[in-house]
């Protein structure tokens, strides 16, 4: 079997790429376990996913949305991965994204949106940079896990959300009429991103596949790019080649928080219209801090794999609040599910790693075999 | 109203809970660091506690026994650390992201039974507080240190146990040879992966435990998110304390000192917002890092999945 998948690269290729799938299926299967325990029907809920996902315009509208937010933090994913760091924290950037540009809109109420949303945009894309940039600044000037300090800035920026929206940030009609719910007042209806056709879809989606071919030529036609990925390669032999290790860690880490601020943006912008809070990081962000992660793993760690795998993930969460409505199991459901799904695809990365080990030796044996012809007797 | 908090009742009172809030840190944090220093990353830790945490009570509560409840904690953190070795170990996932991937299921599985199940917040009868003979009639240390429940105590005594199975036996020498050099243990006829998988199911099970000390010990409850992020904290303990048993008993009482005192400070009405006390600890866990990191290395082989020959 994996004889054959060495001597046909391109089949082997198709196995890479299928390889999420099927781990994903995988996990869909434990679900259905679940969903049996809880005495529903696995292959109507299932179907309610897939109805819920593609079955109308509006349907593939809301997963072009959903996927939004998720290809704009793979791709920080992609960013963070290339320099040889992993960055959880992009619940907190996009939140931070999403206050900060929320914050831009709440401000100048009254000027033009050709205006506001750019800056808005940017902002948050400053933001969740700036939130980014303090864990990269700690992995590489003080040697700090920036798992464990991503993780750690994910809670300080949940919590500074749910302050400002119940105190400084609440919208003033909550206040006054004593509900409090913690939530800022709508953005001027001037601020909307554009639709692009008369469904909830939005501009923000066009920008972030546009995003995704900036990322991948800034990733691999640029100085700065290649920097980033040689040092995510071999950070020594980078040092040694007078590359500035530690900056480039920074770099990459708040570039990486930089497109999941702009997530945030982009989710107030073009689809919430206010920022709100359950007071947990989900009930804003819907876990795509995390989902992205999974997003960009999905497609391979490439800015241009990760727009197809992005609408995939998109389908699988707007499919699956589908389910939870039809079946009416609850909405936890989803949350164990999404992280099944992680857990099956990180590890089915196991088998690609493993071929590929076994096709690079197959490939140095072949040359060592064919060079040993070449010796002249 | 600052002033209030230096009232003698308030300080036995903030030094008493924190002694008792340091109880699941202590669990999870030495049960990670045995999987540390064997090389292995877990952060799904927090996905565990809520599960254990689940179990304990759901099982207390049917059949009103609290050594059922904690056996449910231990079985099901057993369980987890088992699928957590499967994921680390044997299929070598990216250690950073499967522990994400165990967190959410945790948090929703956990969820999900516990509204098929109560539906309903409820409480029981957990482990009741032990007055230990003469030493807990001592005017304050007393009341502080020795009326405590007890899943507090064992906890306590698990550190100086982990020191030594660590520390002074072939056990803990072979869990830390792996972590160290795992090609050499290898040589030497250490089964790497073998050991892993005791570390990763020893650390399910304590963070099993870890869940249950919440819920049938200090809160009696279980609610949504019962554990929010403190099993984050207890991994970062796990690098503050350098690996170390005892270092890791300091970092959970700076922490749990630090939650008791923020506690307080919402019960006496001090205006300080709540969600801003609630940041502290996050904020001093990274600090403390910054600090910690500069003294001790971690074990070399933290992280990376074990392959013959590679």
């Amino acid at each position: 079997m994996q004889a054959f998948f060495i001597r046909h690269p391109k089949v082997w290729r198709a196995f890479d790429i299928l390889l999420p799938f099927l781990a994903t299926l995988a996990a869909l299967g434990v679900g259905a376990v679940m969903l049996m325990a809880f005495d529903a029907n696995p292959v109507v809920a299932y179907g309610a996913l897939l109805e819920g996902a593609f079955g109308s315009t509006n349907a593939i509208a809301d997963t072009l949305v959903k996927a939004t937010p998720l290809l704009l933090v793979a791709l920080g994913i992609c960013i963070a991965f290339r320099g040889g760091v992993i960055n959880i924290g992009g619940e907190g950037q996009l939140v931070l994204g999403a206050l900060a540009s929320t914050l831009v809109g709440l401000t100048f109420p009254d000027m033009p949106g050709y205006l506001i949303i750019p800056l808005a945009l940017f902002v948050g894309f400053l933001a969740g940079g700036f939130w980014g940039a303090i864990p990269g600044f700690l992995k590489a000037y003080f040697n700090v896990n920036e798992i464990l300090s991503t993780i750690m800035m994910n809670a300080i920026a949940v919590q500074g959300m749910n302050y400002l929206l119940k105190e400084p940030m609440i919208d003033p009609v909550q206040l006054e009429a004593a509900s409090r719910i913690p939530q800022t007042a709508r953005l001027s209806a001037a601020f909307d991103l554009p639709r692009l056709v008369p469904t909830r879809l939005h501009l923000g989606t066009a920008l972030a596949i546009i995003a995704a071919i900036l990322v991948f030529i800034f990733l691999w036609r640029t100085v700065v790019g290649y920097r980033i990925r040689a040092v995510g390669m071999n950070a020594s032999a980078s040092r040694y080649a007078g590359i500035n290790v530690p900056r480039n860690i920074v770099l990459a880490l708040a570039l990486s928080g930089a497109f999941c601020g702009l997530a945030g943006a982009i989710q107030v912008f073009g689809l919430h219209h206010r920022m709100f809070t359950d007071g947990s990081a989900t009930g804003f962000t819907g876990s795509a801090g995390f989902n992205g992660i999974v997003v960009a793993l999905f497609g391979q760690l490439h800015p241009l794999g990760a727009i197809p795998a992005s609408f995939l993930f998109g389908a699988l969460i707007v499919g699956a609040n589908k389910l939870q409505r039809v079946m009416q199991v609850p909405a936890s459901f989803i949350i164990a599910l999404n992280g099944l799904v992680v857990v099956f695809v990180v590890s089915a990365d196991y088998w690609r790693r493993r071929m590929a080990r076994r096709r690079e030796a197959e490939v140095v044996s072949e040359e060592l075999i064919s060079s040993e012809a070449e010796v002249p007797t | 109203m600052i002033a209030e908090l230096f009232t003698t009742t308030v300080l036995v009172g903030i030094l008493a809970s924190g002694i008792r809030l340091a109880t699941p840190y202590l669990y999870a944090s030495l049960g990670e660091t045995f999987g540390q220093k064997s090389g292995v990353l877990n952060l799904g830790v927090e996905g565990i506690m809520l599960l254990g945490a689940f179990a304990a009570f759901y099982a207390t509560f049917v059949t009103e026994n609290i050594w059922l409840g904690l056996l449910a904690a231990i079985i099901v953190g057993g369980i987890m650390g088992l699928a957590v070795a499967v994921i680390n170990v044997t299929l070598k996932a990216e250690q950073g992201i499967s522990g994400i991937g165990v967190f959410l299921f945790g948090l929703g599985m956990s969820e999900l039974l516990f509204q098929k199940t109560l539906g309903t917040v409820e409480t029981v009868s957990g482990f009741s507080s032990i007055y230990i003979p003469f030493l807990s009639d001592i005017p304050y240390i007393g009341e502080i240190f020795f009326q405590q429940n007890l899943l507090v105590y064992v906890a306590y005594i698990m550190v100086p146990v982990s020191w030594f199975v660590l520390g002074k036996t072939t056990l803990g020498l072979k869990i830390r040879a792996v972590g160290e050099n795992p090609e050499a243990a290898d040589t030497l006829g250490v089964s790497v992966n073998g050991v892993r998988y005791i570390t990763q199911i020893f650390g399910g099970i304590m963070s099993g435990i870890a869940g249950a000390s919440l819920s049938i010990a200090l809160l009696n409850v279980f609610q949504q998110n019962l554990t929010s992020g403190l099993g984050f904290i207890a991994v970062a303990l796990v690098y503050f304390g350098g690996w170390r048993p005892f270092g890791v008993l300091v970092g959970s009482l700076i922490f749990s000192m630090v939650n008791a005192l923020q506690l307080w400070v919402q019960v006496l009405n001090i205006p300080i917002p709540a969600d801003i006390a609630v940041m502290m600890p996050y904020v001093l866990t990274i600090l403390a890092l910054v600090i910690a990191v500069q003294r001790v290395r971690p074990p070399s082989a933290l992280t990376k999945p074990y392959e013959r020959g590679g």
